[in-house]
């Protein structure tokens, strides 16, 4: 299709009217003045967008008047693709949404596979999955902390959070050979079981975290500056996060108790015992703590899900949907058979549609899955938490300084990735 | 199962014949409306104390091709205080003339409604904001509909470079 696109001609600098500005940047949003205020283009190359979001500001001197995220840089056609390729072949695409999370991804495509297809991962499985999920969550959490921190110049902040998460990505490497694309949780269990050394090193890093935890604490929880910088910034209220479809840990943060793996849980959440923690204030440094509190909920979900990691296989026994082992093609036409049908054809799923929703490090994260019968999904649809939380961002930022335009975007957690597809 | 039976109801005595089938699939309950009636059951389903779908998770279009009418749109609603999920879904018979708009029930469906538009090409009525959220500007075409081709570059090899290369669409000036 790609000859309908014209190139727009922007060689000469020009002066524009406002409603020709408007039709560029094509946001449809509401000028309060546009005589006394400033429109002001922020990103997609700046530094604290992260990624490539692009904000236009309408500007009463300092003050943040309207705000309209213009999105799609970083579109890919996720949606559209995965409907071209087999159930197992499609998994590989929901690492590239959030990637900084593909666990949490990976987890709700192959539970809406699984729920489809009316099937349920062994308990061995499961527990590794929730073992994994929450490192993602952990690790992501860390990536937020460190750039959350760093938009507000807090540097060293920032090292410290990539160095635990580089050895996350070192066991997510350990069992999947990959460090963030890691397609390893597949319809029906896993792609293979966790490596030996796979636990030792967890409850290795279950040891010295905490007070990796206690040095990221030490540099922001009581910093003047970073107070100054965060405490009644971007507030929203209980009613108005549910109203926007906020979720996740800014949701929390304006106290509103709702967590998928309490409420509904999946993947054997339910015999672990954890909190929800939670917020008042609705406010940037409320959002900053919530998510520090997870970092110490994930911990124990982590703890008892090692302690008691069930012996097992890691995958159904159902040929239809899982291949055989490599061990038994030497020894089993009917092995070779199912081998060969699985990688040309892929199972069939049926007809029906169902959603799944899953509580990824940024919120709901929902995969809507319609089968049509046959081996390739007809429809797939992701309920991206970052681009429905981004629908807060105005509201949050209305009336405040273009400086806490920064601090809130950091806040609510953003991958642009997820949010375009 | 009681709240289900309390949703059907409620729905069947305050607003009849909007009910077209109820489907049950994988534990999850999906109400078939018609599509004129989809506005009056979402107002009543957020605004009744006892039902409270408070929380819209999702706004989600079909392309059914070849079957008419050929768009199905899917709301998942959540109600917080009851922790139940169910999906409404209507038919849409002309993309261009689509359900009305839930954002004065759903602020953020205004959002969620403008991904449909951009990318399976339903409009919704009263939605003022539908605009190429995703896409550029001038793209053409609703890349999620069927009709819609994948697309992918062609291979050059040494004997057709230059034909291929003719009709290649490059970055012009």
């Amino acid at each position: 299709m790609s000859e309908t696109r014209t190139p727009q001609k922007s060689a000469t600098i020009q002066e524009m009217s406002v409603e020709e500005l408007r039709a560029m940047v094509g946001t449809g949003m509401e000028i309060v003045d546009a005589e006394e205020h400033m429109l002001l283009s922020m990103g997609p190359q700046h530094p604290s967008t992260h990624g490539v979001l692009r904000l236009l500001l309408e500007l009463d001197g300092e003050t943040v008047v309207n705000v309209a995220p213009d999105i799609g840089f970083l579109h890919t056609g996720i949606e559209k693709n995965m409907e071209s390729k087999t159930y197992t072949k499609a998994l590989v695409m929901t690492d590239r949404m959030d990637y900084l999370s593909p666990m949490s991804n990976n987890l709700g495509y192959v539970l809406a596979v699984e729920k489809l297809l009316g099937v349920e991962a062994t308990p061995r499985a499961q527990a590794i999955r929730v073992v994994l999920t929450e490192l993602a969550r952990i690790a992501s959490h860390l990536v937020w902390l460190g750039t959350a921190a760093l938009d507000l110049a807090a540097m060293t902040v920032f090292l410290y959070c990539f160095r635990e998460r580089e050895y996350i990505l070192d066991l997510f490497e350990m069992c999947s050979g990959q460090r963030m694309m890691v397609s390893y949780f597949r319809p029906g269990g896993l792609w293979r079981d966790v490596p030996e050394d796979f636990e030792p090193a967890v409850r290795r890093f279950l040891e010295f975290f905490p007070g990796r935890i206690a040095d990221y604490e030490a540099l922001l929880k009581e910093n003047p500056i970073f107070l100054r910088r965060t405490k009644g910034v971007g507030v929203v209220s209980g009613e108005d996060a549910i109203a926007w479809g906020l979720t996740g840990p800014s949701l929390r943060a304006s106290g509103v108790n709702w967590d998928i793996r309490k409420t509904q849980p999946y993947s054997g959440y339910e015999q672990y015992d954890f909190d929800v923690p939670l917020g008042t204030d609705g406010d940037v440094y409320a959002r900053y703590r919530c998510r520090v509190q997870e970092l110490w909920q994930s911990m124990r979900i982590i703890e008892q899900a090692l302690d008691r990691l069930p012996d097992g296989p890691v995958s159904i026994d159902d040929r239809k949907i899982v291949p055989p082992p490599r061990s038994e093609l030497g020894r089993s036409m009917e092995a070779v058979i199912h081998h060969f049908k699985l990688w040309t054809e892929g199972f069939n799923a049926p007809e029906g549609y169902v959603y799944q929703s899953i509580e990824s490090p940024r919120g709901e994260f929902g995969c809507y899955l319609r089968g049509d019968g046959g081996p390739k999904p007809a429809r797939v649809h992701f309920r991206a938490p970052s681009y429905v939380n981004l629908a807060s961002l105005p509201n949050m930022a209305r009336g405040g300084f273009v400086a806490d335009l920064v601090a809130i975007i950091g806040s609510i957690d953003i991958i642009l990735g997820e949010i375009d597809r | 199962m009681e709240f289900e039976q309390l949703v059907t109801n409620k729905i069947g005595e305050n607003i009849p014949d909007a009910i077209e089938e109820v489907v049950e699939f994988r534990n999850e309950r999906t109400l078939l409306i018609a599509p004129e009636k989809i506005k009056e059951v979402c107002r009543l389903l957020k605004t009744d104390n006892e039902l409270a779908f408070n929380f819209l998770s999702d706004v989600c279009a079909d392309d059914l091709l070849p079957d008419f009418p050929r768009f199905a749109v899917n709301y998942h609603l959540y109600s917080m205080p009851n922790n139940y999920r169910l999906r409404l879904r209507t038919l849409v018979e002309d993309p261009d003339a689509g359900p009305p708009t839930m954002g004065d029930l759903w602020p953020i469906a205004t959002w969620l409604e403008m991904e449909v538009w951009d990318l399976m090409g339903v409009r919704f009525e009263g939605n003022t904001h539908l605009r190429r959220l995703f896409l550029p500007e001038d793209w053409q075409g609703h890349p999620l509909r069927k009709d819609y081709p994948l697309g992918y570059e062609e291979v050059q090899f040494s004997f057709n470079w230059e034909e291929i290369a003719a009709r290649k669409p490059f970055a012009k000036e």
